[in-house]
């Protein structure tokens, strides 16, 4: 089992003669998904490696049923885009595009609950189930992504795209693997927050761990610690954070839009205290991550 | 991007919000031109984009024209917060009956934006919330919809505010939710919003922040107030360094070389991309290196704004090495990373294998990318060696040649 994706979920890219967009189309077939389709207005009837491309969603949808949509356009169309998928009947988005302003977010996600689907990202690099499909450019071309991702028992979070890879690629290495791997978005408001993808992590019967990259910035954290103290999680979880030299320059923007620390509840410092606080393990160290979640999965069994 | 108190204010008054008579001032002459004009007694407030003004003495009051020339030569001299004020507000000062207080913001968790409002004005919202929270409101507002005048209202009548207090502020509250919406602010705050002695309402301090996404989307706005699209409004004054480091982003579409931050230390940093920048810092400083400064490379970039980045880096006095370190990349290309760095490195008159401690990237076209390396001779490593390890060696090899 996996979440949000597996060998059988269709998807269609929005935006696909984009550049960036066709190299993520030949990589997510190379991989095996299911790309069924493509759009980009005014480039209806060409194909992109196989995939046809269309004006519209709705001639794709009219059609057959889609589960999800990648969406790979300008910042400037991702409110339409979101918009036209949403009215089409699809229910996962995964919104790859940076520097959206928050309002436009707002919206999109807003009538993404009105409508009853799942938003990820913004400003993420997408899903993976490892061995059975990858939504979006995580991981690169499939021979890269077949060497960072194996399947295994770990559920990833990220806030970061590539260092969705770099854990996962530590966890292969270690022999653990991973039940299906998830760039979250580095935005400050994202369709998804860790503590919001715990349930589904914690109904597949494959994960039996999770491991989460975070950052300053944003209550996320706060959120998950206050989910698994309450919940009382079967899963153990694994954190890792980065950005601690930030918590000395207050104000200064690096790394990810989200990062902006706005509070003393917002800074590295403090959020290692209360993620420790509810019981999740703080790796000092990327390399430390495997050895950790094979401790905590001795302590379940 | 953070506004001055003055463009802030200029911001409101589009929505019609009520704000006291008075202008900006850039001398202490014209400062006593205005207190002569506005009449009375005024208050000087230094326009620095940081907060504690009052307690730093930046914020003054004079009763009189010639008063307000004295305490403004003092004011605009004061360094506030490692800045030089940009220039003085002059208002007029009125007497206040009351304080309030009404912000908006994004609720991260709600995915919507927040009204917040307060009958204890004057004074930090987050201390009011904790101290007293019988005294703090808040109301989540849809962005699909325009603002409607009924939340505000809701939110003002639940801490007991009535008959024209409660209508006058429903208005202010409601169009400061509406400039947030229409500028892409990702906060608005009027602190505090005081009631003057006759009833009327004036927004008396305020600080808005606008999205930096949004900037291009209202240049139009901004140029009305005098606010240039280069101007990077950070914590601090952006350094020589760091201007060019945003002339090296510029230099073609593909790729980001950017958020260019200067440090103090002897190892240059070619790293990428956001979270793998913020892991590689916070590895190099656990190893007891010094960063000559933080960068951010990612999203395919060229060889030649990878080999500028790498130039400007080398180019900075005290920089002994670089260290190039990425995460598994997944969509930047090894080789072409690997050429740019050596190409910068050459160019800068340097041999990379003595320059460069460590190149660490695998992923995509990492092979080609190692071929190069080694034609030059440069230390490199695959994903067999972890982000914090190479920075260690880095660290050393910085330490051993000094």
């Amino acid at each position: 089992m996996s979440i949000l994706v597996d060998g059988s979920t269709t998807f269609i890219i929005q935006g696909i003669t984009g550049r960036e967009a066709v190299n993520m189309t030949r990589e997510c077939l190379d991989y095996g998904s299911k790309v069924v389709g493509g759009v980009t207005p005014g480039r209806g009837g060409r194909d992109v490696y196989g995939v046809p491309v269309y004006d519209t969603v709705r001639e794709i949808t009219s059609q057959m049923h889609v589960d999800g949509a990648v969406l790979a356009v300008p910042p400037a169309f991702v409110r339409d885009a979101a918009l036209e998928a949403l009215d089409n009947g699809i229910k996962l988005l995964v919104i790859v595009t940076e520097r959206i302003p928050r309002g436009e977010v707002a919206q999109v996600l807003e009538y993404a609950r009105l409508q009853g689907a799942r938003v990820i990202g913004p400003n993420c690099l997408g899903i993976i189930s490892p061995g059975k499909s990858k939504m979006g450019g995580i991981g690169g071309p499939a021979e890269d992504t077949r060497k960072a991702y194996r399947p295994g028992p770990v559920g990833v979070m990220s806030r970061s795209g590539g260092m969705t890879t770099e854990i996962s690629n530590a966890l292969t290495a270690a022999g653990l693997g991973e039940s299906t791997a998830i760039s979250i978005g580095g935005d400050a408001i994202i369709g998804s927050t860790y503590a919001e993808l715990m349930p589904l992590f914690e109904a597949d019967p494959e994960t039996k761990a999770i491991v989460i990259y975070s950052e300053p910035g944003g209550p996320m954290e706060a959120q998950l610690a206050e989910y698994v103290q309450r919940n009382g999680s079967r899963l153990p979880v694994v954190a890792f954070m980065a950005g601690r030299f930030m918590d000395a320059m207050p104000g200064m923007r690096f790394g990810h839009a989200g990062t902006i620390v706005e509070g003393r509840q917002d800074t590295a410092a403090e959020k290692i205290r209360r993620l420790t606080e509810a019981g999740i393990s703080v790796a000092e160290e990327i390399s430390d991550i495997p050895k950790l979640v094979k401790e905590r999965l001795g302590e379940v069994a | 991007m953070r506004f001055y108190e003055f463009e802030a204010k200029k911001l409101l008054a589009r929505h019609r919000v009520p704000l006291p008579g008075g202008g900006t001032a850039e001398t202490p002459a014209d400062t006593r031109r205005l207190a002569q004009e506005l009449g009375g007694p005024v208050v000087l407030k230094s326009q620095v984009l940081t907060g504690g003004r009052m307690k730093a003495g930046g914020v003054r009051f004079a009763d009189s024209p010639r008063e307000a020339e004295r305490e403004a030569a003092a004011i605009l001299a004061l360094e506030i917060g490692g800045q030089m004020p940009r220039c003085l507000l002059v208002e007029s000062k009125a007497a206040v009956r009351r304080e309030y207080y009404a912000g908006v913001t994004y609720d991260a968790l709600a995915k919507l934006p927040v009204i917040i409002f307060s009958d204890m004005g004057g004074i930090d919202i987050e201390e009011v919330a904790r101290e007293h929270p019988e005294h703090v409101a808040k109301v989540h507002f849809s962005t699909l919809l325009p603002v409607s005048d009924y939340k505000a209202k809701e939110l003002v009548r639940s801490l007991g505010v009535g008959g024209g207090e409660l209508t006058a502020l429903t208005t202010i509250v409601t169009r400061l939710a509406r400039a947030f919406v229409e500028y892409d602010l990702t906060l608005a705050e009027i602190n505090p919003l005081g009631q003057l002695e006759d009833g009327s309402f004036v927004a008396l301090d305020c600080h808005i922040d606008m999205e930096d996404e949004a900037r291009e989307r209202h240049a139009a706005v901004l140029e009305k107030l005098g606010i240039s699209k280069d101007e990077p409004r950070q914590a601090r004054p952006p350094t020589d360094f760091e201007l060019r480091g945003a002339q090296v982003d510029a230099v073609d579409h593909r790729g980001v070389a950017g958020r260019v931050v200067e440090f103090d230390g002897d190892l240059g940093l070619v790293i990428g991309a956001g979270g793998g920048s913020l892991t590689i810092f916070d590895a190099i400083r656990k190893h007891g290196g010094r960063p000559a400064n933080y960068c951010e490379i990612g999203g395919n970039p060229s060889v030649r704004k990878a080999a500028e980045l790498t130039k400007l880096i080398l180019s900075k006095p005290g920089v002994d090495k670089i260290a190039v370190l990425m995460n598994v990349v997944s969509n930047t290309r090894v080789d072409i990373v690997a050429r740019g760095v050596v190409k910068g490195v050459v160019e800068s008159g340097f041999d990379p294998a003595e320059k460069i401690a460590i190149f660490r990237i695998p992923g995509a076209w990492e092979e080609e990318g190692f071929k190069i390396l080694r034609k030059y001779g440069v230390e490199y490593c695959d994903r067999g060696v972890s982000m914090s390890e190479a920075a260690r060696r880095a660290v050393e090899k910085t330490k051993a040649s000094v």
